[in-house]
């Protein structure tokens, strides 16, 4: 199988986030591999693992520091690595067009895996606009993928529990939710043989995609702040609750 | 130049036959530019007529969905039947809930749309096609403008307040018979039964939540015995998913659910960065913990510093 996995160079989620002008970040933080991608680069591993013979080839769009998450990518058993550079800021509808160029031009893909949203641009959307190009059937937050010759079975998380299970044919595209699988972390020697795995830079402009037909544009940036003023509750446990319950019942308005 | 949307259809989600309550803020959303509402329905187009008109529907339009189960829940299938509403009807803007149906359902539309989306508005700008959501873990709120024929957004449960805005509506049907087939084939799903007393996370007005603080998983009776008599969603903190205290779909959190109640009372919780990403934008935080420090307690509208073991007992007796 030809597995492409889908990734991106993430801010860590414990980094402070601080805002330059009105629509940057400061990127002087640590960045890493998108979370839920590390599902999507586990489980293209243990398809690897399965169907002898597979390659798996790590994908991202980014500036050229992102090599260092498809470094981690490789670490974790991706064989190598394409990186579309640019320094532009790109929506998902053109990091969608470059995955794709990319994709089409290196191979033909069996499988796309990839994280069902990035950590930093929180969008959700890449993967479909991936599928809609490449004419690919697109299953999100996956929590069970089985794959049997050119079928796919895929469980997907919904709320409250609930699971959906969808059968599809290869090649499709899978968004791996944390369920799917818990991302074995590489070993030192993961790491340094990681190092020498060859990645392939390409800059955005080379690929030459169409402009899309519509964008989306970050116009304003800030902090989410929160004006709370913390009023304590005091009293006796019962006193306490009798508060608590006036509190909704009269100012929040949320039971009667 | 950028046009404002003239005809917006948002996806109307049901459930056991009426519409969900937070579909109306959404509509209210919409309703703030000058645009035509369509009510898109996938299902219930006849019997949802009259409410949706009370938040400013004028035209309810019958999707024209299949009746077998697995066709006309499939999500693609069902992506594919409000694009054809969109072309059919020349919708410039279309607005779906980004719950857990609409996260599966609303990018599938933008993407055969090819057109621009922003999901999980907290708040959105009809006349300048703005969306507000929040980004890099809930620490940022992000205004993003979209440009292009067809503008996409995905609306956060709960982040607009409903106001009624009467209008009259007309029913159009379009033709059964539109492309249903689907690459994707579904083949089963949990029920969501009609007498299923536990209310979704998502779209909860109240949230008990609980954290390691909980001390174990029989504790949360406590929380869901609460939220029984409240009418609250039980959530939690990671640490009690992975403790296994609670299945996963009940996290809170930046890899969890992203929830925007109008309270969330949040019992044994510290208040990580991570957990505050999925419920900074509750309208008022209530924190139950021992500890005066905890970030939960300094980000609060209300606090109480005590043993969640002796305040929740209270609360459950009095309401
Ligand atoms: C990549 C990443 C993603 C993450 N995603 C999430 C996420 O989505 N959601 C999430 O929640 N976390 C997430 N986390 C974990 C997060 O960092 C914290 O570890 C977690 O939120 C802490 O859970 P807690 O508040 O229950 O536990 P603790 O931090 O241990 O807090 C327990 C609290 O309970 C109080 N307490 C104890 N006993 C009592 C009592 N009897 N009465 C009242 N109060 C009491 C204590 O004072 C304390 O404040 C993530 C972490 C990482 C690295």
């Amino acid at each position: 199988m030809q597995i492409y996995v889908c990734v991106k160079h993430v801010p860590d989620s414990a980094a402070n986030i601080h805002i330059l002008g009105k629509d940057q970040i400061d990127e002087n933080v640590a960045f890493l591999l998108n979370p839920y991608d590390e599902h999507a680069v586990s489980e293209a591993a243990s398809l690897k693992k399965a169907n002898a013979g597979s390659e798996i080839i790590a994908v991202t769009v980014g500036k050229a520091d992102a090599d260092k998450t498809l470094r981690s990518a490789m670490a974790m058993g991706a064989d190598r690595g394409l990186l579309v550079e640019t320094d532009a800021a790109c929506d998902s509808m053109t990091t969608a067009r470059a995955l794709v160029a990319a994709i089409k031009r290196d191979g033909t893909p069996d499988i796309i895996l990839t994280g069902k949203e990035s950590i930093d641009a929180e969008g959700m959307q890449t993967l479909f606009r991936v599928g809609a190009m490449m004419d690919m059937p697109v299953v999100t937050n996956a929590a069970g993928l089985t794959v049997d010759g050119a079928n796919a079975t895929v469980v997907c998380e919904l709320s409250g529990g609930n699971t959906r299970t969808f059968e599809t044919n290869l090649p499709c595209v899978i968004g791996a939710g944390r369920g799917l699988n818990t991302p074995a972390y590489p070993t030192f020697p993961d790491v340094v043989k990681a190092r020498k795995k060859p990645v392939e830079t390409i800059s955005l402009d080379s690929l030459g995609i169409d402009a899309p037909k519509g964008s989306a544009k970050i116009v304003g940036l800030a902090p989410l702040v929160q004006n709370r003023t913390p009023k304590e509750i005091t009293g006796t446990p019962a006193e306490q609750a009798a508060q608590i319950v006036n509190i909704l019942k009269n100012e929040a308005k949320v039971i009667s | 130049m950028n046009q404002r949307m003239n005809k917006i259809g948002i996806i109307i989600e049901t459930e056991n036959g009426s519409v969900k309550e937070t579909n109306f803020g959404m509509i209210t959303l919409a309703n703030r530019g000058n645009a035509q509402l369509y009510a898109l329905m996938g299902e219930n187009a006849a019997s949802a007529g009259a409410s949706l008109a009370e938040y400013g529907i004028t035209t309810v339009v019958d999707l024209g969905l299949p009746e077998e189960a697995t066709v006309r829940l499939n999500p693609d299938v069902r992506a594919k039947a409000v694009v054809a509403a969109v072309n059919e009807l020349g919708l410039d803007g279309v607005f779906g809930l980004s719950s857990a149906e609409g996260k599966d359902l609303i990018p599938r539309v933008a993407a055969y749309l090819d057109a621009p989306l922003v999901m999980d508005c907290l708040d959105v700008d009809p006349e300048n096609k703005t969306g507000r959501t929040s980004q890099y873990s809930g620490k940022v709120v992000a205004d993003i403008q979209l440009t292009g024929d067809i503008a996409v957004f995905g609306i956060r449960p709960n982040a607009v307040k409903a106001e009624a805005a009467q209008a009259e509506a007309t029913m159009v049907s379009l033709a059964a018979g539109a492309d249903t087939s689907s690459a994707l084939s579904l083949v089963s799903w949990d029920e969501s039964s009609a007498d299923d007393s536990q209310v979704s996370l998502a779209e909860a007005d109240i949230i008990v939540a609980g954290g390691r603080g909980m001390k174990n998983g029989d504790n949360f009776s406590l929380l869901f015995d609460c939220a029984d008599k409240m009418k609250a969603a039980v959530g939690a903190s990671r640490v009690a998913v992975d403790e296994g205290w609670v299945p996963y779909a009940h996290q809170v959190g930046q890899t969890g659910e992203k929830v925007s109640p109008s309270v969330y009372i949040a019992c044994g919780i510290s208040g990580s960065i991570q957990h505050f990403a999925g419920m900074k934008t509750a309208k008022m935080i209530i924190a139950v913990n021992t500890d005066e420090n905890a970030a939960m307690v300094a980000n609060s509208d209300y606090y109480v510093l005590g043993d969640l073991f002796e305040i929740l007992p209270e609360i459950i007796k009095q309401i």
